[in-house]
């Protein structure tokens, strides 16, 4: 079992999460039929997904299930070999780029990757950088916001994710893993993006620093952004979450609301489930 | 200037009367090694991402660069370069009906050496944009930044922690090879004590003149690379202070 962070109540029994009425705000990001191999090997065999806002979805599933390549394809850091990706409505062109391969026209990209911010497993500060520079370096450079209204959104988020003003001029380096992951949390919300991607936040954190991250996740939940979560945390997946989707073998084997965790209807995931039990 | 350093009571200076001469020679090295150094980071910097790229038709032209220049021998390419160049810009010079045109033994030197260690640190910064973690240029990416933000605000300031230790060792090597320059014509710091010492039967004096010139040169660099590396460092735990 990997729930840790015992101060936390958010692992606490699902009965205390209110059943949520079903989402019926517009759709906002739709992934059709994802496909992706690597030489012979095919690690997504058409996987979809639809997201309204303020939806949090959660990919579960076993390690090599596909989950982090998926969310990989959606900003475009794996190109996909097949599917389609819609945000707004507008779906992103592929046309022949460089080499012969399928390649996304390149200002639809530029304008996606804009609007969705991604948290990594490593974190992946930018290591030369101080926290302030980190939050501030691409709302300066891609969205050309000013170096004042930069500064200004990295504080006011670095205050957020519950980190000391005296943080802002530390190195990545200098913090623990779980400062240097809500850093780039608020590196992601610095972005003002209208999704944010955490691919594994939790994974390479050491269990008594998972706490603290996962609270600010929870934070942005309730707040009622639109988010998708690579997790393994089975407990806070059940916590914060509109929807999960449950990858096997590059396909979505089950799907469904928080409630396919506690009543799983595929063998698979209930075997799943009772092996991270044990 | 000799007479001026004997009124002023600096005759040490004036090295036998052959100071001003030396002087020259010192200079004529730090220009042929310092233009050459620009020449060679440029085509280093060029030659790791030719190397790294996607496209065969970069990579091949690139490989065929470092391996052929990195296993004959510098004085070979000198000659080889210094006399061909000249032959092909005849050449060229000819089919296009135009008058000859000398290239100058320090522009053909300059570009030779330029040419040869440009290969070494095409080397060196290969290896330093692997080391860089690949997490860094997909956040960059991730984030929207555009090939050259991502190459200019991440990779260089990371890959140059890398490569300077690299970069060192290869100037110290470049600054030396420039002596082997002097077979072409040009009047450098060895070439100026060699004169020296056969005019005064003394060779053994100036040569020792020049090995403290280069010293004191190589100390000098050490420094401004302990800087550098530094400036490079910082952000890493455990190796600023």
């Amino acid at each position: 079992m990997t729930l840790s962070a015992p101060a936390l109540s958010i692992h606490d029994s699902p009965t205390q999460r209110a059943v949520a009425a079903p989402n019926t705000a517009a759709i906002k990001l739709t992934v059709e039929a994802l496909h992706k191999s690597y030489g012979d090997h095919e690690v997504l065999k058409g996987v979809s997904l639809q997201a309204r806002k303020g939806d949090v979805i959660s990919l579960i599933g076993a390690s090599g299930s596909g989950k982090s390549t998926f969310l990989r394809c959606i900003n475009f850091l794996e190109q996909p070999d097949a599917g389609s990706i819609t945000l707004d409505e507008q779906t992103i062109e592929m046309r022949q780029g460089r080499a012969g391969a399928r390649a996304p026209h390149p200002a639809q990209l530029q304008n996606l990757r804009t609007r969705l911010a991604m948290v990594f497993q490593h974190f992946n500060l930018w290591s030369h950088m101080t926290v302030l520079e980190n939050i501030c370096l691409a709302p300066r450079r891609v969205l050309g916001v000013s170096a004042q209204e930069a500064e200004a959104r990295a504080r006011a988020y670095l205050d957020k994710v519950g980190l000391p003003s005296r943080a802002a001029d530390q190195y990545p380096a200098f913090l623990s893993g779980g400062q240097q992951q809500r850093v780039a949390i608020a590196r992601a919300l610095a972005m003002e993006p209208e999704i944010i991607l955490f691919d594994e936040p939790t994974s390479a954190l050491d269990p008594e620093l998972v706490g603290e991250v996962l609270k600010v996740i929870q934070t942005l939940a309730e707040e009622g952004r639109t988010m998708l979560m690579v997790t393994h945390e089975m407990g806070f997946a059940r916590q914060v979450s509109s929807q999960v989707l449950f990858l096997h073998q590059g396909r979505v084997e089950e799907q469904g609301s928080a409630e396919i965790l506690d009543q799983p209807q595929s063998d698979r995931l209930r075997q799943f489930l009772s092996n991270r039990l044990k | 200037m000799n007479d001026f350093l004997h009124s002023t009571g600096l005759q040490a200076l004036s090295l036998q009367g052959f100071g001003p001469l030396l002087a020259q020679g010192t200079w004529m090295t730090l220009k042929l090694a310092l233009l050459s150094l620009l020449l060679s980071l440029a085509l280093g910097l060029v030659g790791a991402s030719a190397k790294l790229s996607s496209l065969r038709l970069l990579r091949l032209p690139a490989t065929l660069y470092t391996t052929l220049i990195r296993s004959v021998p510098d004085l070979v390419l000198i000659l080889l370069i210094f006399y061909t160049l000249q032959l092909w810009l005849n050449d060229f010079t000819e089919l296009l009906g135009w008058g000859y045109f000398e290239i100058d033994p320090f522009t053909a030197g300059v570009m030779t050496l330029g040419f040869i260690y440009g290969a070494y640190f095409t080397e060196n910064f290969r290896g330093a944009i692997l080391s860089v973690p690949a997490g860094q240029l997909e956040a960059a990416t991730a984030y929207g930044l555009s090939r050259v933000q991502r190459f200019r605000l991440v990779l260089f300031p990371q890959l140059m922690r890398f490569a300077l230790p690299g970069l060192g060792n290869n100037w110290l090597v470049l600054l030396k090879s420039t002596a082997l320059v002097s077979i072409i014509g040009l009047a450098d710091l060895v070439k100026a004590a060699q004169n020296a010492g056969k005019t005064t039967n003394n060779t053994l004096y100036f040569l020792i003149i020049a090995a403290l010139v280069y010293l004191v040169i190589t100390s000098l660099s050490n420094r401004l690379l302990k800087k550098l590396e530094r400036r490079y460092n910082t952000g890493i735990k455990g190796l600023t202070s």
